[in-house]
């Protein structure tokens, strides 16, 4: 049972720092932000401010130094929401194929079950790798690769989905593309996401809340609701809108004060 | 248009041609090499330049090769060794691959004993044998430790280092899809490391047979190792050469088999 009104994710002044021999690095300081459902962040920052860890403790694979972390109202390590988490490289196990790397995350949980595949398949048929299924894949281009990735994540139904910079390796036009199909999916579906990007147009295009991160240790500098006036937005018509560059430069201007300050 | 397609196939052709003309070179000069050896080792033998008794000569080997094959002896030497050297590198793939994983389950342990492998690996092991006879006996067992102790230690650390250079992102994926440890060994380090375990076993294949050789220099009654050191004694230089000319045969099989074996998964790999 969920319960109305409590947000599907929450950071309660979260640090995070790791050590080696010679010293200790905090890379994340007292974060809190709340993600609702079907909602869309993303985060965007300087380089090593902490936004791919944010999503490692998300994903349970590291522990907190300090604060919580609660997802559904329970502590992290209780919850039983899936979670699905997309990485940079799309890591197809070259030895399988497609539809075997596919079932990969189904396989490890033990739901290859009957309806589980056929979401699977469903999915494959959608975003045209159907005929591909029994290729391995470095007979697929890149875009189809990550295609694949996002196939395999999503074969588990994430309630909440983690995007690590998931289009960086690709082309721009593929991008573009990809980015579109990617948006639409978790639109469709009432995926929650968190995203980290480089690319601040990416971060809007997609996004219903732009968090922008300072340098390291990480804090939260600013929290940017992005809104355009048609509610049945694509990536690729919020990228036209009148009001995009407007929040891209207000975004620009958030990050930019963080590099003069470092400098 | 026409005359453009004709010249591009014939273009084509010629390269085809030329590919294939310099294939049958090589494999002939190859054989030439091979035959004005042959040639070259007989001749002088015959003609008293070299002495046929200790050098002996390409028609006396075929003769005792006739005659070892007919009354059997050969077969039996040649299948001795052979199987000495099987159960070796069956023991050492499985050893080192059994170690490889406990090392990379246990870091900590993998680091507590790695200088204890290293200084085993560097050891010569002909220095060992003598040493493995006294406890074990000449016998087979002492034959097949022996072949195993110069395989084992490098296999156990080469397998071991292409364990840990696993991409740490693919260790990554199947935790985040909430995977054991037990799961990121079966589904990404093992697999990952299967040319690197081919390899590692073209390399064994050939060390067991030295091994299994040396083994039974001084311990054995029967195989190729022991034709040569009783030939050699006994002055019977036929049997010492064609006892390493059928090694050079069996190194030679045992690692094309293994290139097959290798060529057949490169495609999944």
């Amino acid at each position: 049972m969920k319960k109305l009104g409590i947000p599907l994710l929450e950071f309660f002044n979260v640090n995070y720092s790791y050590h080696t021999i010679s010293c200790e690095t905090q890379t994340l300081k007292d974060i809190s932000f709340k993600l609702n459902k079907n909602e869309f962040i993303s985060f965007v920052g300087p380089s090593g401010c902490g936004k791919t860890t944010l999503l490692n403790l998300t994903a349970g694979l590291l522990p907190l130094s300090s604060g919580a972390i609660r997802i559904n109202g329970k502590p992290r390590e209780e919850s039983d929401v899936n979670i699905g988490y997309m990485l940079q490289k799309d890591h197809l196990l070259e030895w399988r194929t497609i539809y075997r790397n596919l079932t990969l995350g189904l396989e490890i949980q033990k739901k290859k079950d009957a309806s589980h595949i056929e979401m699977m398949e469903e999915l494959l048929k959608t975003y045209g790798l159907w005929d591909f299924r029994n290729a391995y894949p470095r007979q697929l281009s890149g875009g189809m690769r990550q295609r694949a990735a996002l196939i395999r994540t999503l074969a588990l139904s994430p309630e909440i989905l983690l995007l690590d910079e998931p289009f960086s390796a690709l082309d721009y036009q593929t991008r573009l593309n990809v980015s579109n199909d990617i948006g639409s999916i978790i639109k469709e579906k009432g995926i929650s996401t968190l995203l980290v990007t480089h690319d601040l147009a990416e971060a809007i295009s997609m996004a219903d809340k732009v968090i922008v991160l300072s340098k390291r240790p990480g804090t939260i500098k600013s929290i940017i609701p992005i809104e355009f006036g048609d509610n049945r937005r694509t990536p690729e018509s919020a990228r036209n809108a009148p009001e995009f560059n407007k929040y891209y430069n207000q975004i620009w201007e958030a990050i930019h004060d963080e590099n003069e300050d470092f400098s | 248009m026409m005359k453009t397609k004709t010249s591009v196939k014939n273009a084509q052709t010629e390269y085809v041609r030329k590919i294939k003309r310099r294939q049958f070179l090589i494999r002939l000069y190859q054989i030439l090499i091979f035959i004005t050896f042959l040639f070259l080792w007989e001749y002088t033998a015959k003609h008293g330049i070299i002495n046929d008794f200790i050098f002996c000569c390409p028609s006396k080997l075929f003769a005792t090769f006739v005659s070892m094959l007919k009354d059997g002896s050969l077969l039996h030497h040649i299948g001795i060794t052979l199987y000495e050297t099987l159960i070796g590198f069956v023991i050492v793939i499985l050893g080192s691959l059994g170690m490889a994983t406990l090392f990379w389950w246990n870091q900590t342990l993998s680091k507590v004993l790695e200088p204890y492998l290293v200084i085993l690996n560097a050891l010569p092991k002909s220095a060992l044998a003598p040493v493995l006879i006294v406890w074990l006996g000449a016998n087979k067992t002492t034959i097949i430790v022996c072949a195993c102790s110069v395989a084992i230690f490098g296999s156990i650390l080469n397998l071991y280092t292409g364990f840990i250079s696993v991409d740490a992102d693919k260790i990554k994926l199947i935790k985040t899809l909430k995977g054991s440890r037990f799961q990121c060994l079966k589904l990404v380090v093992l697999p990952s490391n299967v040319p690197n375990i081919i390899s590692i076993m073209k390399v064994n294949i050939g060390l067991c047979l030295v091994g299994v050789v040396i083994g039974e220099f001084l311990a054995a009654r029967e195989g190729l190792g022991y034709l040569i050191i009783y030939g050699s004694q006994t002055f019977k230089m036929s049997n010492v050469l064609l006892s390493i000319l059928i090694l050079c045969v069996i190194a030679m099989l045992l690692y094309t088999l293994l290139q097959h074996i290798e060529k057949k998964l490169a495609e999944y790999f």
